[in-house]
């Protein structure tokens, strides 16, 4: 795949995000904020950090970049994209995802590992995998408190656009599994066309040998066996 | 040009002594003007020019295998870790800021030793932070606390660097003066190495990164009084963090220095424009000359005097041809930051100061800076009274616990044993996907990238023992950072430390300086861990007091194969519990000794330096041969807390069953603080080839116990409690 990830200022996740996908072989390019060309990616990646520092409203100002409308071109042509932490933050302010991420309901940063459980396999970042599939993937930010209205939330359900809920080891939704307050123990959702995932949880802190869970590495697959398949 | 006559109470304000004032009217020939009274009231602070520490702080060894930049040379000590790379680390106090403004003094700390670290060159990849608060229940503390915490999350997580360790305490002598280190490590390759030396007459001084503010000045002088009542009203003297724009400063600053077209850095970090531009001078034995007025501001009317005292966060001074400035310009603009050539470099050694084109400061830069003409004081020094009184504690008097699962539970829930994970988890310690150990183990454990290395981190010391010995103390602050290192896979290869001390004019607090540094040297050279620098915090009084002497060390580990990492939780049912060690008979400053019988007494834990050195060796050799499914280091509350931490694994809760002979008191052997003691667990069949490996190194050994997968902790007969039940109380502790 060719996959181009966006530094925007205060981004802090952008070099761990080209890191994994380069060791996976991928044909990467690092995209300054201020540039105009994506490099002709298949998928484009909004890493996590604190663009523009959060300040205003966490990826509030980031949607102001110039890179931006390309990326919200690039999507609308079908492309894939996916938004991590700050990413989801991005896209929820850009509109191309619905809802909101408000500050956790502990009124702290979290940083911790956590299980999310598989919820469709109808995705290009879940293709293949078992629904129900708990997966140790680590979060950590402030504002993950996932929030939509009432028909919002009705139409991501019944679209099976909910990709991922907060759950235990085993797969379980429990009191105390859910970190940050996320409505309906949303994690992660994608777009009507399916081609663009946002979630808060980082998977590339889990697909790495130095680290300490590599159950990230289960979505890349996925989503290389997909893009194999289809190709 | 001519000086200000100034009156006896403005000098004394400014901190200055009448024979500091005298050496000033000696240097310039002159009576100062208003600026030049700033600039060496800062420059001769305490904080700054180190002059009642520095004769003591020359006698630790500083000097060793893999040292490519020295204490004191730089910013920050470097050290070679190879492959042409190099490790650049460094602890810093943010003490007084934190008191009375916890949360900006916080985050301004860890703004402040990052921007000690890329000013080096270096990607910074690690920080920790070593805070000691008072009671954890005091309403006060609590608030100190919760603002600090916040501080340094906030700006960290945003910066982008892990916070994968650290420590807290809680002792009554830190209330109302909390104690707040911060540190930071990064990587860096030889060749991109900075260096802050101005050199080249005619080269230009560009300052970069944020504007100059009224914020924080007199940060270095208030840093080098004692708080009292009146401290809150100081709280402009505490500069306020953007760790947005310290971001953007970093990755322009790396660029700036990789692109080759910087002939020296320093960041402004306390004393501001008037410590960087004359440090940088006085290194170089160059002259400065800058012109205020060209130095970016934020607010308008600052006077030459504010602008060079102002602590304003996020700026950096640099050197440059003036060929390459465009080259150097246009990178800050791509990170939107400031460039603005401010001065150049002269032949005279003057530090030379103009108001829009006037001079109002002209003073020979080496007589400001350490190393060169600033003031150097030996202080008196004699015992502390209280000395001889805890040294004659008699511990037979102590009564032996009636009930040890009661007493190991009550332990386990004091607020310097129990679990941290309330904290840490508010830092980002993932981010950079380097993070093999995460917090809450002896030591953290890093990757460096590009290679099967890692580097371990770890911050420790124990205040109390500093207290009742400081010279013992001392000794066992480097020998348990060291240990915990060991422990995690690594070799410990260098030192950073942070003095915390009261006022250097008591002579009971001098003595205890002075003792910390003799006993802190003697365990340096004992295990080959040169001290690169770091940095001296004394005035840690408040009005009942000083605080206990507090020299943190911040140790640096080297594992040149990432297999090696290991860490203190049990992994198997089945594997033995062998203590490395001998059994402990002193119960002397223990945490048993204050928690359950309500007494600070007693002789510190006495390091025996050969048995602690040998103890790295037996260690890391059983490690290195793939002998040791966990290692965990004695020390606060003892065998047994050591034991059930243990058991805590951050995925899985073991049990232990331990069965074990005890020679003398079974307390003083269960509860007991003694040194050079480690917990390991091996698998039963390799038994006889760690035993060789012991043997071999003649080193005290005993098999306590094995590991269950039970829900259960049992001693001997003297303890049976659900470890269920152990972690809960250790773990919601301090929720």
């Amino acid at each position: 795949m060719r996959v181009s990830v966006i530094t925007f200022p205060g981004s802090n996740c952008d070099q761990d995000a080209l890191e994994v996908f380069e060791t996976r072989g991928h044909t990467v390019h690092s995209i300054w904020h201020k540039d105009t060309d994506l490099q002709n990616p298949d998928l484009v990646i909004l890493p996590g950090g604190f663009s523009y520092g959060d300040y205003l409203r966490c990826g509030a100002l980031a949607r102001f970049s110039p890179i931006v409308k390309e990326v919200v071109a690039h999507a609308q042509r079908g492309g894939y994209l996916w938004g991590i932490c700050n990413g989801f933050q991005i896209l929820t302010e850009t509109g191309l995802l619905p809802g909101t991420l408000l500050m956790n309901n502990t009124l702290q940063f979290i940083c911790q590992h956590q299980y999310i459980r598989i919820e469709t396999a109808n995705t290009p970042y879940t293709h293949g995998l078992r629904v129900g599939t708990a997966l140790d993937i680590p979060i950590a930010h402030k504002e993950g408190n996932y929030f939509i209205d009432e028909p919002g939330l009705r139409e991501l359900q019944d679209q099976d656009r909910i990709v991922f809920r907060y759950c235990d080891a085993d797969g379980n939704i429990a009191p105390g599994t859910n970190p940050n307050g996320a409505l309906d123990d949303i994690a992660g959702i994608c777009n009507t066309t399916r081609n663009i995932l946002g979630m808060m949880p980082h998977p590339e802190r889990a697909a790495t040998d130095s680290v300490s869970s590599n159950d990230g590495k289960q979505i890349f697959r996925a989503l290389e066996d997909y893009f194999t398949t289809r190709a | 040009m001519t000086g200000t006559h100034l009156t006896a109470e403005v000098i004394a304000e400014h901190g200055i002594s009448s024979e500091e004032y005298t050496l000033i009217l000696n240097i310039l020939k002159r009576e100062p003007t208003w600026v030049e009274l700033g600039i060496f009231s800062v420059m001769w602070s305490e904080h700054a020019s180190y002059k009642n520490s520095i004769k003591l702080l020359k006698t630790l060894p500083r000097d060793g295998d893999y040292m490519l930049a020295k204490a004191g040379d730089e910013n920050a000590g470097v050290v070679d870790i190879g492959d042409g790379l190099a490790i650049s680390f460094k602890i810093e106090s943010h003490n007084h800021p934190s008191a009375v403004e916890p949360y900006h003094g916080a985050a301004t700390g860890v703004g402040g030793i990052l921007r000690d670290i890329f000013t080096m060159g270096a990607k910074p990849i690690a920080v920790l932070d070593s805070l000691r608060f008072g009671n954890p229940d005091n309403p006060m503390v609590k608030h100190l606390m919760n603002g600090v915490v916040d501080g340094i999350a906030d700006y960290g997580n945003c910066f982008g660097v892990p916070t994968v360790g650290g420590e807290i305490y809680f002792e009554d002598s830190y209330e109302g003066n909390p104690l707040i280190n911060a540190m930071a490590a990064g990587l860096l390759k030889h060749e991109h190495l900075a260096k802050s030396a101005a050199t080249g007459v005619g080269n230009i001084v560009v300052y970069v990164g944020a504007k100059t503010g009224r914020d924080g000045i007199h940060g270095a002088t208030f840093a080098s009084i004692e708080l009292t009542e009146e401290s809150e009203e100081k709280r402009t003297a505490v500069q306020v963090g953007d760790p947005f724009l310290e971001k953007l400063l970093l990755e322009a600053t790396l660029e700036v220095i990789h692109s080759g077209n910087v002939v020296a850095i320093q960041d402004m970090g306390a004393a501001g424009l008037t410590c960087s531009s004359s440090e940088m001078a006085g290194k170089g034995e160059v002259g400065i000359e800058i012109d205020v007025r060209l130095v970016p501001q934020r607010e308008i009317g600052m006077s030459a005097y504010e602008i060079m005292l102002s602590e304003s966060q996020e700026r950096m001074l640099l050197i440059v041809e003036p060929h390459n400035f465009d080259a150097v310009k246009a990178i800050f603009d791509k990170w939107d930051l400031e460039a603005s050539i401010i001065g150049k470099v002269t032949p005279d050694g003057l530090l030379r100061v103009l108001d829009a084109g006037t001079v109002c400061a002209e003073i020979p830069a080496v007589s400001l800076v350490l190393g060169g003409e600033a003031p150097v004081y030996t202080r008196e020094l004699t015992v502390p009274e209280y000395i001889k009184e805890v040294q004659a504690f008699d511990q037979k008097t102590v009564n032996e616990p009636k009930n040890y699962s009661e007493t190991l539970k009550t332990l386990m829930a004091s607020p310097n044993i129990a679990s941290k994970r309330s904290i840490y988890r508010q830092y980002d310690h993932m981010v950079q996907i380097n993070t093999i150990i995460e917090p809450g183990s002896d030591a953290a454990v890093v990757a460096v990238k590009g290679t099967n290395k890692a580097i371990a981190l770890s911050t420790d010391c124990n205040g109390r023992y500093c207290y009742l010995n400081p010279y013992e103390g001392a000794k066992g602050a480097v020998a348990e950072s060291a240990r915990n290192i060991v422990c995690s896979g690594a070799k410990p290869i260098a030192v950073t430390n942070c003095l915390n001390f009261g006022n250097p004019y008591k002579p009971e607090v001098y003595w205890t300086f002075s003792e910390v540094i003799r006993g802190m040297s003697e365990a340096c050279i004992k295990f080959a861990t040169p001290v690169t620098g770091g940095n001296v915090s004394f005035y840690n009084e408040n009005p009942s007091g000083a605080i206990y002497p507090t020299p943190v060390i911040g140790m640096l580990g080297l594992m040149n194969n990432v297999k090696h990492t290991t860490t203190q939780y049990f992994i198997n049912a089945g594997d033995l519990i062998i203590l490395l060690g001998k059994e402990c008979l002193d119960i002397g400053g223990s945490e048993y000794l204050k928690t359950i019988h309500n007494i600070i007494s007693g002789n510190a834990p006495i390091v025996d330096l050969d048995l602690e050195a040998e103890l790295y060796q037996v260690t890391l050799e059983l490690i290195e041969s793939g002998l040791v499914s966990s290692a965990h280091d004695c020390s606060d509350g003892g065998l047994l807390v050591s034991v059930a931490e243990s058991c805590f694994g951050p995925k899985l809760l073991m049990g232990a069953k331990l069965n074990f002979t005890i020679s003398g008191r079974p307390d003083f052997a269960l509860f007991g603080e003694a040194h050079s003691r480690i917990v390991i667990s091996v698998k039963p069949d390799v038994l006889s080839e760690v035993e060789q490996v012991v043997l071999n190194h003649k080193f005290p050994y005993q098999i306590i116990g094995q590991v269950t997968d039970e829900d259960s902790f049992v001693v001997n007969d003297h303890i049976a409690i659900p470890i269920s039940e152990l972690h809960k109380i250790w773990s919601e502790r301090l929720k």
